[in-house]
């Protein structure tokens, strides 16, 4: 069961939210962020740092996570990707036991 | 410290991130954080994280900040307050206040928060608000549950769905509540705030329907929609004769003082304390309103 797929969504695609998607399997090394963003040629490399905090502040070495972002805010893509996460590792917790 | 006025809170759906972020510039001297009615079930974990997120970075100046988590009675209240908690938010608004024992739950807890995260003690007020025939039934013995509680408020729906009321725009039906609330506020030395008027459109009626509330004795409103602000700030504005009156009062109780005289009458009437007071609040509403 272990080496089963877990994801999880969160988010909207409403104007000021993000939609996030992430996926953990066992084939995925590190992290892939795959970002899409109105604001990316601006704020992309910064969007892609906070992302990555969050998963560092939840000890997440190994995941995949789709961003489709509506011009955010950066508490909002922190809170939206920590959602995501959760559920995922919720849905992970559930198939195990 | 000078005296919040509590004429608006504003409602804001707690999983909405344009309203969110937004809450702060409509001008009411609340905003509520909702996380409980406003969020379908399947959504509560994701508001909680995001009006933390908010609440930690987001800018709302003078506002008073608060948020309305889901009660301890469902899945959802513990984990809204535990998280909620530790990003300070000025007041959580407690739902569907029965007895006592709810407000003193909500109290062990954020003692703890308080005191884990280092804030200063109390500085977390607790709103409750009252729902259902046993809430108005124990309401004297809520207020003054707990040093937290600054103002109490009611839900007219779920109050009126409970006891078996029909609920009308006119409102008859929540008159016995409002004098009940008012008085129990009055007694334990505490702010009261009025229930939504939940047709968006009907400004007449809002103002109507304030003007009462007002006359009674309340504080202010909840408001479900920025367009209910302004007329509710209006109704709470005093006129300019009221404005002038309550100068001259505060101007004759500073002579008085002066002179160490207790009562001063002013226009042939006597100035007492109750008077003074009242022309206090008035010059606080005004000093809101950018009239002074």
């Amino acid at each position: 069961m272990k080496d089963q797929v877990n994801i999880g969504q969160a988010g909207t695609l409403e104007s000021s939210d993000v939609l996030v998607f992430v996926r953990f399997s066992p084939q995925q090394k590190g992290i892939k962020i795959d970002l899409e963003s109105p604001s990316e040629k601006c704020f992309g490399k910064m969007i892609l740092k906070s992302i990555e905090d969050v998963l560092n502040d939840l000890g997440i070495w190994n995941i995949y996570i789709k961003v489709h972002d509506r011009g955010a805010l950066d508490c909002t893509i922190r809170a939206r990707v920590e959602t995501a996460v959760k559920r995922a590792q919720k849905n992970k917790g559930e198939q195990e036991e | 410290m000078k005296k919040r006025l509590r004429r608006t809170a504003l409602y804001v759906p707690g999983n909405d991130p344009s309203m969110i972020q937004n809450a702060g510039i409509f001008g009411s001297d609340a905003i509520v954080l909702d996380l409980e009615d406003a969020v379908s079930v399947n959504e509560k974990d994701a508001a909680r994280l995001l009006v933390r997120n908010a609440l930690k970075n987001i800018n709302y100046g003078n506002t008073e900040v608060i948020v309305r988590i889901n009660s301890f009675f469902t899945p959802f209240g513990k984990d809204d307050l535990e998280i909620i908690g530790r990003a300070h938010p000025d007041g959580i608004r407690v739902p569907k206040v029965e007895t006592i024992q709810d407000i003193q739950n909500i109290e062990k807890f954020l003692d703890r928060i308080e005191a884990e995260e280092k804030f200063e003690k109390n500085s977390i007020k607790i709103l409750p608000s009252i729902e259902s025939a046993l809430g108005l039934f124990n309401v004297f013995e809520i207020a003054k549950a707990s040093q937290r509680i600054e103002v109490i408020n009611f839900g007219a729906e779920d109050y009126t769905a409970d006891i078996g009321a029909e609920r009308t725009k006119e409102g008859k039906e929540l008159f016995d509540i409002r004098t009940r609330m008012l008085l129990a506020a009055r007694v334990a030395g505490i702010e009261v705030q009025d229930s939504v008027f939940a047709h968006v459109r009907d400004t007449e009626g809002l103002i109507r329907e304030t003007q009462f509330i007002k006359q009674l004795g309340f504080d202010g409103k909840s408001v479900i929609h920025p367009s209910q602000i302004l007329p509710v700030h209006q109704v709470f504005t005093p006129s300019q004769e009221e404005i002038a009156r309550a100068k001259r009062i505060i101007f004759a109780i500073k002579e008085a003082e002066k002179k160490k005289s207790g009562v001063i009458s002013l226009d042939g009437r006597m100035v007492d304390a109750p008077v003074v007071a009242k022309a206090r609040r008035v010059l606080d509403y005004a000093q809101a309103a950018g009239l002074l």
